[in-house]
């Protein structure tokens, strides 16, 4: 047992999960602002934007995860030469970051607008009435609520990024799921224990977010 | 009110259509500056969709509506700038719900207005004690009753010194005892000066203080006069079967 313990050690398996976390805070940040761009865009009065945004959904949501990291690492960064750092560990790291913002961003906005939908229309006409123009009504009055209808799923899109940060060993990076893959290569006589090491890993990850998520989702929502 | 005052809304050949459903046809009618507008009329006559056509929540096929002598805009900014200056009061109050009730009345003047806090607040507080909610002004909507709701949105639309005030249906979805002290309000309000379009099911309201009732029923204006002389001599057939009907328990 202390010789796996040790493997642990000598693997940084600690620092695999930190760099899980690392991705999905700032895949989860960028996730964040690309969706509530593009659910504005699907709530705004212009057919054109409306369009835009629900095309993007439909693509990013339906093209694998993995397909859109290896795009990124393989076409966008081999192929056409875009970089997004001069470190060469951190030019990988923030394509992932990409990756995941960029897919996720798909899932944020179809929560917000459920949240959105959780916002009696006469919330946004009274808005209108009272001479607010889209924009500023959506900021005041909408989205505010919305945001607060839709802990729940946002929750559940964050857990799904956490899980899903595990796909940024396509882009070459060294998180845990690549940790573990090293470690059973390496020592095949710990299989199981190995990755009954990192399943607990996740759950111990994602258990308090889902937590926190039905905490919040009640504590918030709006009394009408 | 006097009769030759000139025209702040005016409605012509205005016609809607909802799928199949022809809710507002050929309507010209014109509101008066300080006139008190009585619209009544069965479920589904069109009434409401009329009152929300005249700050565009409803667009219209064709036709004319204009507010003091400006066409209503189809979109865009001139369109937020109409809607400031014209109030509306909604049937189900509509007080955004994040929101206490003091800023649900300063927000307008102070995003759309640019007035500053204090001013806004200052005008707010006045406006809620007018219409008797002032003691509740930190609460949230919903801890007010429907009527206090319905009296802070009054506030909230009065806050933004409309030219017009327009209510749809104001007291259909309160407690029985709770009519009168919106009533109250809206009375007190039309004896200011106000300019009213006021869609309604409260023939007492109509008789106190409107200066001219309009009976629409299947999308048209079927009759108009005085309340006196539409409660007590009706001249078509569609308004004495409605009056009728309503007057008689």
């Amino acid at each position: 047992m202390s010789e796996f313990l040790d493997l642990l050690r000598q693997y940084d398996v600690a620092h695999a999960f930190w760099v899980n976390l690392q991705l999905t805070f700032w895949g989860g940040l960028l996730a964040l602002g690309i969706g509530t761009v593009l659910a504005v865009m699907r709530i705004s009065p212009l057919t054109s934007l409306r369009w835009a945004g629900a095309t993007y959904v439909n693509l990013v949501r339906n093209t694998p995860l993995t397909v859109i990291m290896v795009f990124l690492v393989l076409a966008v960064w081999t192929q056409l030469g875009v970089t997004l750092s001069g470190d060469f560990t951190s030019n990988f790291f923030n394509f992932a970051v990409a990756g995941l913002g960029v897919y996720h961003a798909a899932f944020v906005c179809e929560s917000i607008r459920s949240g959105v939908n959780t916002v009696p229309v006469g919330q946004a006409e009274a808005a209108r009435a009272i001479g607010l123009p889209f924009l500023a009504a959506a900021r005041i009055i909408v989205l505010p609520q919305a945001f607060r209808g839709a802990v729940a799923p946002l929750g559940n899109t964050l857990i799904a990024l956490l899980k899903n940060s595990t796909v940024a060993a396509a882009a070459s990076v060294a998180e845990s799921s690549g940790t573990m893959k090293t470690l059973i290569e390496f020592h095949p006589d710990y299989r199981w224990q190995v990755f009954v090491t990192f399943a607990i890993g996740f759950v111990v990850l994602v258990i308090p977010i889902g937590l926190a998520t039905t905490w919040l989702s009640r504590r918030l929502a709006v009394t009408r | 009110m006097e009769a030759s005052a000139p025209a702040l809304v005016e409605l012509t050949d205005v016609n809607k259509h909802f799928g199949d459903l022809h809710v507002l046809r050929d309507i010209n009618l014109t509101v008066r500056r300080g006139e008190v507008l009585v619209v009544i009329g069965p479920s589904g006559s069109g009434k409401s969709t009329l009152c929300r056509a005249i700050n565009r929540l409803e667009t219209i096929d064709s036709g004319t509506i204009t507010v003091d002598g400006k066409p209503v805009p189809a979109e865009g900014k001139a369109l937020a700038h109409l809607r400031a200056d014209v109030g509306m009061v909604f049937q189900s109050f509509n007080l955004f719900a994040h929101k206490t009730v003091l800023d649900n009345v300063t927000l307008g003047p102070r995003k759309v207005r640019k007035a500053a806090k204090k001013d806004a607040e200052e005008a707010a507080r006045t406006l809620l004690r007018r219409v008797g909610v002032e003691d509740q002004a930190r609460k949230l909507p919903a801890q007010l009753s429907g009527g206090q709701q319905q009296r802070v949105a009054i506030a909230r639309a009065l806050a933004m010194q409309p030219k017009v005030m327009m209510f749809d249906e104001p007291t259909s979805a309160l407690d029985p005892e709770m009519v009168q002290e919106v009533l109250d309000a809206m009375v007190a309000l039309a004896k200011e000066g106000m300019t009213m379009i006021v869609v309604t099911h409260e023939m007492g309201f109509a008789r106190k203080a409107a200066d001219r009732v309009v009976f629409m029923a299947d999308g048209q204006i079927v009759e108009q006069a005085d309340p006196d002389t539409f409660f007590t001599a009706p001249t078509s057939a569609r308004a004495k079967d409605f009056l009728s009907k309503i007057l008689v328990h």
